[in-house]
């Protein structure tokens, strides 16, 4: 990130809280507006890792959590306990996890996932499948009762039936996807582990953060954590249009 | 049907973002170097990598962590290249094998700084007797802790001093972070740190000019700061890009590259000072 000037001390201890917070907000304006390189690259580095993992973590999630939910077979409850604890997996143990694999010296070390986009994509998938998988099992769970009776006294068939079902429960998943999202662009242990922190590349805006925090630009650091918001922002806002009936 | 439109709309949003999302990477030569934070930090690699591209067609790209988790990285064949700074852990480094062709690249000096009120009176002392004084009256000092070069050091100088290393006293504070975080804090608990100078010109500027942290012991010679580049043993890692990794340390220690060390300056302060043989 652009060095900041602190011609009289940027840290909290010196100035008051109001204006550091203050010098953050406009730095971040600063840095959105004049169109700073080092925040555009982290910034697409985070829409890219992410947008992939909601996607695969989606595609893959959904159908498991609508199945998780909709399903009656044995070890049901077992394995929805096991998806259920997986929601506390720490990320820098998932990026341990995944690091291990992708190192050169480990079982898919010659694909070169280390210190890539697709690397840390990977890590993201693991964190936001199980979220996906137990909330939409959830949704499915709470639909209501009542509407499969109705669907089967209508004359529907099972077609008919696992489309409506899917269709009841749009906004639960709305809401899994959502949930995911926000803890896959706010997650810091994989992108900093299999990502590596390398500028233009693999920094993200968390790891930026994570960096500057470190370098002590704490403004920066702020200014970056209401970048992240602003994205947050525009995704969510097209998901609220589609939560209006 | 109208919100059916909608989230047909947002499906096909969503499957244009997936297919933008990783377009195929031009295919570049791309060096990929473990190296300490304090390189980084201080913006000495920002200065010197376009400099090497430039040079040599070779983009270099670098992970910046301490120098344990370098080395381990170069052990486990996921950089080609290890610019580092812990002369002995490097020598072991290797003695096993893991590395080759450690050559000397810069130097810089460690410095003792502490609160320009020095409240354990040290300034001007030599090393061992500024830390036996700290542990005397227990003022709060700041380690790394985090098994980096600067940790190493700071660790041998524990021993030098003729004290235990201290480790769970309450005045000597762990914090496993970066250079500058742990500076950050040593200002925070107004205590004392050792850091590379390199990093503290870093923090003096970041604070134009005026930090609330000063140097207070300098100059011992027990205190240089060597920085080397070694290359990931081929023999061990058949993926590395030896060529790339050699090239790169063939130009570090030739006299451009070295001049360009020499003149990176923060505040007219020369941060290292060239010495590859």
């Amino acid at each position: 990130m652009p060095p900041i000037e602190c011609p009289v001390g940027c840290p909290v201890g010196q100035k008051g809280t109001v204006e550091f917070l203050l010098q953050g907000v406009i730095q971040a304006f600063r840095l959105l507006f004049s169109g700073d390189p080092e925040t555009f690259s982290a910034v697409a580095a985070t829409v890219k890792a992410s947008s992939f993992s909601m996607a695969a973590s989606l595609i893959l999630g959904v159908p498991l959590g609508f199945a998780l939910g909709h399903l009656r077979f044995p070890g049901r409850r077992q394995l929805r306990l096991a998806v259920d604890t997986m929601l506390a997996l720490p990320t820098v143990f998932i990026g341990l996890m995944v690091y291990a694999f992708i190192s050169r010296q480990g079982p898919f070390g010659e694909m070169g996932l280390l210190f890539t986009l697709p690397g840390i994509a990977i890590g993201q998938t693991l964190l936001a499948l199980p979220i996906v998988i137990a909330l939409s099992a959830t949704a499915v769970e709470g639909m209501d009762a009542g509407l499969r009776t109705t669907l089967i006294s209508l004359g529907a068939g099972r077609h008919r039936l696992l489309v409506s079902s899917l269709w009841e429960v749009r906004h639960g998943i709305l809401a899994a996807a959502l949930t995911a999202y926000g803890r896959v662009m706010t997650e810091v242990g994989i992108s900093m582990m299999v990502g590596g922190n390398i500028k233009w590349h693999t920094r993200t805006i968390t790891t930026a953060i994570a960096l500057e925090t470190g370098k002590g630009m704490f403004a920066t650091g702020i200014a970056l954590g209401l970048v992240l918001l602003l994205i947050a922002f525009a995704v969510t806002l097209p998901a609220s249009f589609l939560r209006r009936k | 049907m109208k919100t059916f439109s909608k989230w047909g709309c947002l499906s096909v949003i969503a499957l244009l973002v997936c297919l933008s999302v990783f377009p195929s990477v031009a295919a570049a030569k791309i060096l990929m170097m473990a190296t300490t934070t304090s390189t980084d930090n201080t913006g000495l690699l920002d200065a010197l990598a376009p400099a090497f591209t430039k040079a040599t067609g070779i983009e270099l790209q670098w992970t910046a962590v301490g120098t344990g988790k370098a080395l381990k990285l170069g052990q486990n064949c996921d950089v080609d290249i290890l610019m580092v700074h812990a002369p002995a852990a490097e020598q072991a480094y290797v003695a096993a094998g893991y590395g080759i062709d450690r050559r000397e690249v810069m130097y810089n000096d460690f410095v003792i700084i502490g609160p320009p009120a020095d409240p354990a009176g040290v300034k001007g002392q030599s090393v061992s007797a500024a830390l036996k004084t700290i542990a005397a009256k227990s003022a709060v000092f700041v380690s790394r802790g985090d098994n980096s070069g600067t940790n190493k050091k700071e660790i041998s100088l524990w021993k030098a001093s003729g004290d235990a290393v201290p480790d769970k006293q309450s005045w000597y504070v762990q914090t496993g972070q970066g250079m500058l975080a742990s500076i950050n804090i040593a200002a925070q608990k107004n205590g004392y740190t050792m850091t590379d100078r390199g990093t503290f010109i870093k923090y003096a500027h970041t604070h134009g000019g005026n930090p609330p942290l000063v140097v207070v012991v300098e100059g011992d010679t027990i205190l240089k700061n060597q920085y080397s580049v070694m290359q990931v043993n081929p023999a061990r890692c058949v993926k590395v890009q030896n060529d790339l990794a050699k090239r790169f340390c063939d130009w570090i220690c030739d006299a451009p590259a070295q001049q360009l060390i020499a003149d990176f300056r923060l505040m007219g302060k020369q941060l290292f000072t060239p010495n590859a043989k």
